[in-house]
């Protein structure tokens, strides 16, 4: 049978990463030059076999390409319907059309704050796109940060499912435990229950170590056409993409406190033959701790309303358990990489390459997501 | 005297004003669409149904707290904390709910289902709908 998906088989042929840490003082464009030398040299190319660029957030493409000396014959990312991802799927769909040969996809970022709407360096507004027009509305009842609008969603599945902050701790406990393994974690000290219980409040029931940490850094990856994986060291192959933009806004959902996350994981299974069990690992948006339950249920790891069992004791998301999460250390303690070190660690656990926390097995299988709320893309990956 | 902190205001215009500004005569106002027999939010002045016309109506501005949480930390410096931000759902229709505050009560006193009823603070041309308990509940 033809395969219609124009995305599957596009391989990310290379990964690289800047320097990342809290308030380094290194300008954005320093830290996309790093990421992305270190990707295009990762996929065993040089400059001049990049034909298409794509990114989304700080370090304009044409900044890049002239600090690269490239010269793209594509360009492509802005907030599409793959949220945060939509610049990856784009180079996906650009390789798998014969659009471009390869392309360098970036993600920079330089200690953003959690306000919802952002401004520039040059003092303009970021657009806000249109599955987040509600936000005004939010906005007027001093609601102004992501984690008050999670905290009602998490507040609604504890009383629905008797979901406990303790249970919700495992997921900040293994993500400490996973980064004390990773050299470029912003935080590596272990955590205990304690810890995370006693975190100073922030928008109740999510506490200071339910939010994620703020850093600078890039990271690039270089995605191919399926017929360079011959030439390539570690090619990672895409099976499967889903994203969701804009069905309910933060609070119309008719399923709330279910999101967009729902929707991206249904489309993401509909396009490939692979189920849940199939999984290896997963690495899965936590700019909050609820954004990761949400798709722990939403890809079908278990059951709506079942996350916080899922998670309880902190076994079956460990490195070595049945579904290793988060093994970099999540955002929550390596950083806030906004959804893209997922994906960088996602392809490092397939190629085997994750050194002290490398999980056990050689996967094969990995889902990476982004987003939660109205806006939301995740992937499978394959070795 | 108390000092309001400011709010954001919405763009106004044709779809959503009365919702913004039916506080001025104290009744809580949302686009009703007479042929599907329910009410709209976000205000629409067509229906998302039946794509025919909606008129705004009053509606009792009773409901219940369909969640809520308390906010501790001071993302805007001129609004003392903790405050309570809920998701409302109003008595007349399952599902029609939009963010909003809980005034007028302890913070720890407010809990998911708890009856709450309408309170406007005005911000010039605007008044905010806002929900304190509601005591004939």
């Amino acid at each position: 049978m033809t395969d219609e998906r124009v995305e599957r088989g596009a391989i990310v042929s290379g990964i690289g990463m800047s320097r990342i840490g809290r308030k380094t003082g290194i300008s954005d464009v320093e830290l996309t030059v790093e990421s992305a030398k270190a990707a295009i040299a990762d996929a065993g190319l040089s400059a001049s076999d990049i034909d298409g660029i794509a990114t989304i957030g700080d370090t304009p493409i044409a900044v890049a390409a002239e600090q690269l000396g490239l010269s793209p014959d594509w360009t492509g990312g802005s907030m599409g319907h793959y949220g945060l991802l939509t610049p990856v799927v784009d180079a996906f769909q650009a390789v798998g059309s014969r659009t471009a040969r390869h392309v360098l996809v970036y993600r920079t970022v330089n200690m953003m704050g959690g306000e919802a709407i952002q401004e520039r360096s040059d003092g303009t507004q970021m657009e806000v796109p249109p599955a987040m027009r509600d936000i005004t509305r939010i906005l007027t009842m001093h609601a102004y940060s992501a984690p008050n609008w999670l905290a009602m969603h998490l507040r609604r599945h504890m009383h629905l499912y008797g979901t406990t902050r303790e249970q919700i701790g495992w997921l900040a406990i293994n993500s400490r435990r996973n980064a004390a393994l990773n050299p470029s974690a912003a935080y590596r000290d272990p955590i205990t229950m304690e810890d995370y219980l006693s975190a100073r409040m922030i928008s109740e029931p999510l506490g200071l170590l339910d939010c994620d940490v703020p850093v600078d850094g890039s990271i690039a990856v270089v995605v191919s056409r399926p017929e360079h994986a011959g030439a390539c060291e570690h090619p990672v192959r895409v099976d499967a993409v889903g994203g969701s933009d804009g069905a309910g806004g933060w609070d119309q959902r008719p399923d709330y406190p279910k999101m967009a996350s729902a929707d991206a994981a249904r489309e993401m299974w509909h396009a490939t033959d692979l189920r849940p069990t199939d999984v290896d690992l997963a690495e899965l948006y936590d700019g909050f701790t609820y954004l990761t339950m949400a798709w722990l249920e939403a890809l079908g790891f278990c059951a709506d309303g079942e996350s916080g069992p899922f998670l309880e004791g902190g076994s079956r998301i460990a490195l070595d358990g049945e579904l290793p999460l988060n093994t970099y250390g999540g955002q929550l303690s390596a950083g806030r990489m906004h959804g893209y070190w997922v994906l960088h660690e996602a392809c490092l656990q397939l190629r085997g390459e994750a050194g002290e926390r490398q999980v056990p097995g050689m996967p094969e299988v990995a889902v990476v997501s982004n987003g939660g709320g109205p806006i939301a893309g995740c992937m499978l990956l394959t070795r | 005297m108390t000092v309001v902190a400011a709010r954001i205001i919405p763009p106004l215009d044709d779809d959503n004003r009365e919702f913004w500004t039916g506080g001025a005569t104290g009744q809580l106002r949302l686009p009703f669409c007479a042929t599907c027999s329910r009410w709209i939010f976000p205000p629409l002045l067509r229906c998302p149904d039946c794509s025919g016309p909606a008129v705004y109506a009053p509606v009792s501005g009773k409901g219940r707290v369909f969640t809520y949480t308390v906010n501790h930390h001071p993302f805007n410096p001129e609004v003392p904390v903790p405050y309570v931000i809920a998701i409302v759902e109003l008595a007349e229709q399952e599902g029609l709910r939009f963010t909003t505050d809980i005034v007028s009560c302890p913070v720890d006193s407010v809990t998911i289902d708890m009856p709450v009823r309408v309170v406007f603070e005005q911000q010039a041309d605007v008044f905010v709908p806002l929900f304190e308990p509601d005591p004939e509940a």
